[in-house]
């Protein structure tokens, strides 16, 4: 099966470790992810705040591109995401897009990576691909603020209680716990500009897991990824108890079950060290 | 922080709710102050006025309440209360509409390092076509905290680093071009 990709900038910068485990589960799947050419950056959460014409224009773009190649296009970060069906809507409606003079007929979906492992790919061939099920493993699944809001932009089936990932990861073996904060905002855009919010909401969430039962935290996105990831040395020293809840990608679960031979490099790139929790369900 | 109480003896000014409907395409006025926006809200404990009552402000005229408030360099875009509204309204998209307007109209942001880090990501994007993220943190810290800042950032700069996690150079490609264009052809227009 062959699709574009949109990578978006984080997916080999800070989430590197995302990107090489995406690229060995759609080996294993048979699935060819095709790098849209020439793709720029969709304007993230900082272009519509500065010029809304300037944000549809950027993310259209591409969207002329992916027209042209023809294929669905996937995409690994909520943000990105997002920003591109804003800027298909838009399109889509005929308005006028200032900047865009390009074409666009609309002949392609635009999907969240997991919408497209568990849709396209199907259960079928992700159960015959798994080796070590996830037995023992209990994870939330953590969809971010953008991949299902504002369902009228992103068509989200469910938006306030999406279940992609966690058929997913049900369907490698995980037992999933449910709650309700996997939608919830963990203050990404807040990162660098009010530290202090971003840790406050990114700790929630950390309690929430912990609440719900869960061992570990997993994501569909490079920056929800970093944000519960790297900052929880800060949250502990704030709090004065100790956070270290392992956060993985999706793909490095996936990768995991399917018993691919790098699993432990991508996992030696995260802040905090997911390996003694799989070493102590024998899951490595 | 404490909420400021709205003024008691309003004159509504229709001017300023008219340009937030018209930039925004959003109807504020069919707001009915139910308050679900900011029931959801993960920012309204940090907000000086809270979603619902931004809305009733602009309605209202209420101008330089709102484009001098924390609320709209505090709200994270993360689309809650769009979602939400039953009556339809773009709560976040407001929030875009009236942070331009308070750019483009001079207002000293009430969060300073909010709009510095959105210009320094944007120049980025506008010089490379996509962002770097090393180049970007380390401009944002200068510009924000100055050298102290630089090195506040470092310390988990040179840990990503350590973990092969940042690409040194940015990479160039052919698109750069497309994007400079597009920033020159959206720029003043808004
Ligand atoms: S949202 Fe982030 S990852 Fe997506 S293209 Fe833009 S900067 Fe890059
Ligand atoms: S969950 Fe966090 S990183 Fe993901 S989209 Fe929301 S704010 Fe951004
Ligand atoms: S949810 Fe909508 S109708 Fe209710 S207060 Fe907020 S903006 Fe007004
Ligand atoms: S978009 Fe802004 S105002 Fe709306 S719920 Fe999120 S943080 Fe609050």
């Amino acid at each position: 099966m062959e699709v574009s990709l949109y990578p978006g900038c984080s997916f080999d910068g800070v989430a590197r470790e995302y990107r090489e485990s995406v690229e060995a589960v759609a080996k294993i799947l048979s699935v060819e992810f095709k790098e849209l050419p020439d793709w720029t950056c969709c304007g993230a959460s900082s272009a519509h705040v500065a010029n809304d014409k300037l944000a549809v224009a950027l993310a259209a773009t591409n969207l002329e591109t992916a027209d042209r190649v023809g294929m669905d296009l996937v995409v690994p970060c909520a943000a990105c995401f997002q920003r591109l069906k804003v800027a298909e809507k838009h399109l889509k409606q005929g308005k006028p897009v200032e900047g865009f003079s390009g074409k666009y007929e609309g002949k392609f979906h635009i999907k969240p990576i997991v919408d497209f492992f568990w849709e396209n790919v199907g259960e079928k061939a992700l159960k015959e691909k798994v080796k070590t099920p996830l037995k023992g493993l209990n994870p939330v699944c953590y969809y971010g603020c953008l991949t299902a809001r504002p369902p009228k932009v992103t068509d989200a089936k469910n938006a306030e209680d999406p279940q992609e990932m966690d058929r997913l990861l049900k369907a490698l073996g995980a037992n999933v716990r449910n709650w309700s904060f996997k939608t919830d905002c963990c203050g990404g855009n807040l990162t660098l500009s009010r530290t202090d919010l971003q840790l406050k909401l990114t700790r929630k969430l950390l309690d929430m897991a912990e609440e719900a039962g869960a061992d570990c935290i997993v994501t569909e996105c490079p920056m929800c990824h970093m944000n519960l990831d790297s900052k929880q040395k800060e949250i502990s020293q704030e709090a004065g108890k100790l956070y270290n809840t392992p956060v993985f990608y999706f793909s490095e679960l996936m990768g995991l079950a399917f018993e691919d031979r790098s699993v432990e490099k991508w996992l030696g790139r995260h802040t905090v060290d997911p390996r003694p929790l799989l070493k102590q369900r024998g899951l490595i | 922080m404490t909420v400021k109480e709205l003024p008691q003896a309003i004159t509504p000014n229709a001017s300023f709710r008219k340009k937030v409907e018209e930039m925004s395409e959003e109807k504020v006025s069919a707001c009915y102050q139910c308050e679900k926006c900011t029931n959801g809200c993960p920012l309204a404990f940090a907000m000086d006025i809270a979603p619902h009552k931004v809305i009733r402000s602009v309605h209202l005229g209420l101008k330089d309440t709102v484009l001098n408030s924390d609320t709209i360099w505090v709200c994270a875009s993360c689309e809650t209360c769009t979602t939400r509204c039953p009556n339809g309204i773009d709560i976040a998209h407001i929030m875009d509409t009236l942070r331009q307007i308070a750019q483009r109209e001079g207002v000293k942001a009430s969060q300073r390092n909010v709009p510095i880090f959105h210009d320094v990501f944007l120049s980025s994007m506008r010089r490379f076509g996509r962002v770097h993220e090393a180049s970007m943190a380390v401009t944002y810290s200068l510009k924000s905290g100055g050298i102290k800042g630089l090195l506040g950032q470092a310390g988990m700069g040179l840990g990503m680093f350590k973990k092969g996690k940042v690409k040194i150079l940015p990479s160039r490609f052919r698109a750069n071009k497309r994007v400079r264009d597009i920033f020159r052809a959206t720029e003043r227009k808004g």
